[in-house]
């Protein structure tokens, strides 16, 4: 009949004004600053740096090798050496510097971290008033202990562990076979 | 007669005769040289608040039952419910920066706004809102509204030929285009009435619908005539003040706001105004030729004001359904609509209220229904027919050449 379509388009379009009074699994908006998503395992949009125990300086996992420094695409990384009094280069940064405004989140740093120090982050309330201040984010802001790794990436965190303790136990096999005073490597 | 005995029963009606001897009790106090001009003002002034309000309330009915379709909860933020969202909106508009293109003619591109509000409000001023309660009775208010209402299409053009803009341009000649077409429809779909009522004032208008049939009203919309033209009248009526389906000169997926582009701030919140006073003002009418204006709907409640701003806003409920329900029309749906459905039916429509007048002297069986039914089929039959042969498809086929082959 001629209309049909229209009539239905009505009723639909009825059934959803009173349904969505009754069946709040009609919604399909969730109520922002009050309610949260919970985000997927997978979700990532920034980096972060990982590290162990409870101190963020010296259980920091990065050794300031700046590969990931060098392989960022949009250069955002920005890293300095800290250095003894004789400026001797040790080994963590001084410096970690990543600007998030540049940062495009293609988790390239990730993926040529040798030491597993770099990982992407979940937080996305990230929106600040002073784009040079708040948006370039320094060593202290980035370093996150594992088990907040754990919390947003549980899956992989263990994977990670697990590579971790292998190659640590590995070394320690090494270490003891060798004689006294032999520099460790790292594989 | 009863329903005005029974008025003073009911505290609504009380209130619109309470209202009255307000307005006469202060224009009393007065020298009687100013009663005349103090009457416009506060007349002008009502209605102007009235109906602003209207909008505004409107707009919020508008967002949140919008979003209740699209199964979301529409604006929730601004005060219990959202209910403060209108006065937000107002703010923004208010606060924004007024903005004129470079190259747009100052002067037009200042002047559509007050071009499009000002005859819209003219135009509410002969609506009928209650008994003796017509701002201007004139004795051709139908005429005075519809060349009031005609006065939004040259608005449309200004704004969209002064912008200096080609999105602009494209939504002015689409209003124009559209609104000069549908015009048509809804003149001939309120002729009708005319042709029954023998008036075109408005207030007799009602006064003619003011009948009952035990205690169900005599409205013209419960007649096969009054049905169509109901119909037809509100589908023109959709087209004629740009609403959905028929937004085409607005058209924000396609043509951004179409003559509205370059407008920001206050401006284009009188643009935004200027809709929804259309809508309410046609609405109005549509109220008032076939709803039966301010008549109660069963013959023992009393006639109040209020049943004709029931109506209004139920009206405008409808457009607002309509709006979330059904997608934009191609423009030349749109013309087809116009000129090929609407404007035959309409002119059909005019034959069908003739022999309904014509065949009520007549002693037949069966009498009313028969006479309900074959004036119905006579208005359905060709609809059913014309809408047949409009939706039939082209045959496609390949394209032969004159030359080229």
């Amino acid at each position: 009949m001629f209309g049909k379509g229209i009539i239905k388009g009505f009723i639909e379009t009825a059934r959803n004004f009173a349904g969505s009074y009754h069946d709040p699994a009609r919604l399909v908006t969730i109520q922002y600053p009050e309610e949260k998503r919970a985000l997927p395992e997978n979700s990532r949009n920034f980096p972060f740096l990982v590290f162990d125990g409870n101190d963020p300086i010296k259980g920091l996992r990065c050794v300031s090798c700046k590969i990931c420094e060098k392989e960022c695409p949009p250069q955002c990384i920005y890293i300095v050496n800290e250095r003894d009094e004789r400026g001797k280069p040790l080994k963590h940064p001084k410096v970690f510097d990543i600007d998030i405004s540049v940062c495009m989140s293609c988790q390239i740093c990730v993926e040529v971290c040798p030491f597993d120090s770099i990982k992407m982050d979940q937080a996305y309330e990230l929106s600040a008033t002073d784009r040079f201040k708040k948006l370039i984010l320094s060593k202290k802001d980035l370093s996150k202990s594992n088990e907040y790794y754990h919390q947003l990436h549980p899956t992989e965190a263990d994977a990670v562990d697990a590579i971790l303790d292998a190659e640590r136990k590995q070394h320690e096999a090494k270490t003891s076979m060798l004689p006294y005073g032999t520099p460790p490597t790292m594989s | 007669m009863t329903t005005t005995g029974m008025a003073t029963i009911f505290l609504w009606a009380g209130l619109e005769q309470g209202l009255g001897r307000l307005v006469d009790l202060g224009l009393n106090q007065l020298p009687p040289a100013w009663r005349s001009w103090a009457l416009v003002v506060v007349l002008a002034s009502a209605m102007l608040g009235v109906f602003a309000s209207l909008f505004a309330l409107s707009t919020l009915l508008e967002r949140k039952g919008l979003g209740r379709i699209q199964n979301r909860l529409g604006p929730n933020r601004v005060g219990p419910y959202g209910l403060f969202q209108p006065v937000a909106d107002g703010i923004k508009m208010l606060t924004k920066e007024d903005i004129v293109p470079r190259g747009a003619d100052g002067v037009v591109h200042f002047l559509a706004p007050i071009v499009l509000f000002a005859p819209l409000t003219m135009a509410f001023a002969v609506l009928p809102y209650g008994r003796h309660w017509v701002p201007l009775n004139l004795d051709a208010g139908l005429l005075f509204f519809f060349a009031a209402g005609s006065a939004s299409e040259l608005a449309a053009f200004m704004a969209g030929w002064s912008s200096r803009n080609k999105y602009s341009l494209l939504g002015g000649m689409r209003a124009i285009a559209q609104m000069i077409s549908f015009e048509m429809p809804l003149v001939v779909a309120s002729l009708s009435v005319v042709m029954i009522s023998g008036t075109i004032s408005l207030a007799a208008i009602v006064e003619r619908q003011e009948a009952w049939l035990w205690v169900f009203p005599k409205w013209n919309v419960f007649t096969p005539w009054g049905l169509a033209g109901f119909a037809l009248f509100i589908v023109a009526a959709m087209a004629e003040t740009n609403r959905s389906p028929f937004d085409l000169p607005e058209g924000e997926s396609e043509i951004i706001g179409g003559f509205m582009t370059e407008y920001s701030g206050f401006k284009y919140a009188v643009f935004f105004m200027g809709e929804y006073f259309g809508m309410f003002a046609v609405s109005g009418l549509a109220v008032t030729l076939f709803l039966g204006g301010w008549n109660a709907p069963l013959s023992f409640l009393p006639a109040s004001f209020l049943w004709f701003f029931a109506k209004l806003m139920t009206l405008v409920l409808v457009f607002i359904w309509v709006r979330g329900t059904l997608p934009r029309v191609r423009a030349d749906q749109l013309m087809n609509l116009a000129w090929k459905y609407l404007f035959p039916m309409s002119l059909l429509n005019l034959f069908n209220a003739g022999l309904w007048h014509y065949t009520a002297a007549w002693q037949m069986p069966g009498g009313l229904a028969v006479r309900w039914i074959v004036c119905f089929a006579v208005i359905a039959v060709p609809c059913m027919v014309l809408a047949r042969t409009m939706m039939s498809r082209h045959q496609w086929a390949p394209r032969v050449y004159q030359y080229g082959n």
